[in-house]
């Protein structure tokens, strides 16, 4: 046998004694367990338990099995390793009609300082919200100056500019579901989320 | 038809078009780069860094001491292990209504993905391929290799 002809056919044995590609659904950090859709023209397999696994290679259907954390570690602990931290969020409250923090969420911004450190090239989203007095207009303004006055904080306290992002959300979204004009201390907040 | 809702159609069409030319908005940031880890956008190749935007099209390759961590734009955590090649096929993602479309192409190595807000809001919005097979992501951690020994 020539080389001519060797080296396709080695290209293909080698192809050939290749691992099926292997599917691990995990708990998440919670403990939750999710779901996977794993699908080629054989058919369907669904995962929907802690350390399901499914093996699928050409058109055959992904053949479903079983592992545990042991083996998870041991095969796939660099990849694991690799993800970034998950992402944190923190409400913070404000005084009636104002953007000025209330003294107990005031006292927060060294301690969110200090987690947004933690975290590898840092971004940081800030929303804000208002109760449901007032116009939606007045509150669309007031839940953004909210989230501004956020923004500034974090700014004064050395964090980069340029990765903060600011919204205001008005009175559409309530942490307190309340009719119409209603004063609720705990509608008015700013979420900041770091990932 | 009428002028107006020809008016309308041509403004939607236009915006459409608006829409698709902003599809180089950030999709994602490096936050974990561990050895050779390389971009290929548009023909270059760029050595990724922590902090290094990525983008739809993007494709992120490890080299055999490599690994890499990125946070997406809906929350959703991806890392690639060694000697691993992964295409960012399509990413959106609308930050008010949570609707958007993630895929993505794992053709050699080891991935880990916890999904975001994409997967979370709508069924099998989050797709990863195989050489053999495609995932539909309901959810929440999990693990792909492609054709180990």
């Amino acid at each position: 046998m020539n080389a001519r002809i060797l080296l396709p056919a080695l290209a293909l044995l080698l192809a050939a004694c290749a691992g099926p590609d292997r599917i691990v659904l995990l708990p998440d950090n919670e403990g939750k367990v999710g779901k996977l859709n794993v699908s080629n023209a054989g058919g369907e397999t669904l995962l929907d338990s802690a350390y399901a696994t499914a093996n699928a290679k050409g058109d055959r259907k992904a053949e479903a099995g079983r592992t545990d954390a042991g083996t998870v570690n041991q095969q796939f602990g660099v990849v694991l390793a690799a993800l970034p931290p998950a992402p944190v969020s923190y409400t913070l409250y404000f005084t009636s009609d104002t953007d000025e923090l209330t003294a107990d969420s005031r006292a927060l911004a060294p301690a969110i300082l200090a987690e947004i450190g933690k975290f590898p090239a840092a971004e940081v989203v800030v929303i804000g919200h208002t109760d449901t007095q007032g116009s939606d207009d007045y509150n669309d303004k007031l839940s953004l100056d909210r989230a501004r006055a956020v923004k500034r904080q974090l700014i004064a306290l050395g964090f980069d500019a340029t990765r903060i992002a600011v919204a205001g959300r008005g009175k559409r979204e309530l942490m307190v579901v309340t009719k119409d004009d209603v004063a609720e201390p705990r509608n008015r907040r700013a979420e900041v989320m770091v990932r | 038809m009428n002028a107006k809702l020809l008016g309308f159609l041509l403004a939607a069409g236009l915006s459409a078009i608006a829409a698709s030319a902003t599809a180089d908005d950030i999709a994602g940031v490096f936050k974990v780069v561990n050895g050779g880890v390389s971009v290929l956008r548009q023909g270059a190749t760029l050595p990724a860094t922590v902090g290094m935007a990525v983008y739809q099209s993007d494709q992120i390759v490890t080299g055999s001491d490599g690994s890499a961590g990125i946070t997406f734009e809906d929350n959703a955590l991806l890392s690639l292990g060694p000697s691993s090649r992964l295409a960012l096929d399509r990413f959106a993602f609308n930050t008010t209504t949570h609707d958007g479309a993630f895929e993505t192409t794992l053709s050699s190595g080891k991935l880990a993905v916890v999904s975001g807000k994409i997967a979370h809001h709508q069924l099998d919005a989050m797709k990863v391929r195989t050489p053999s097979s495609i995932l539909g992501v309901r959810g929440t951690k999990f693990l792909v290799e492609v054709g180990g020994s």
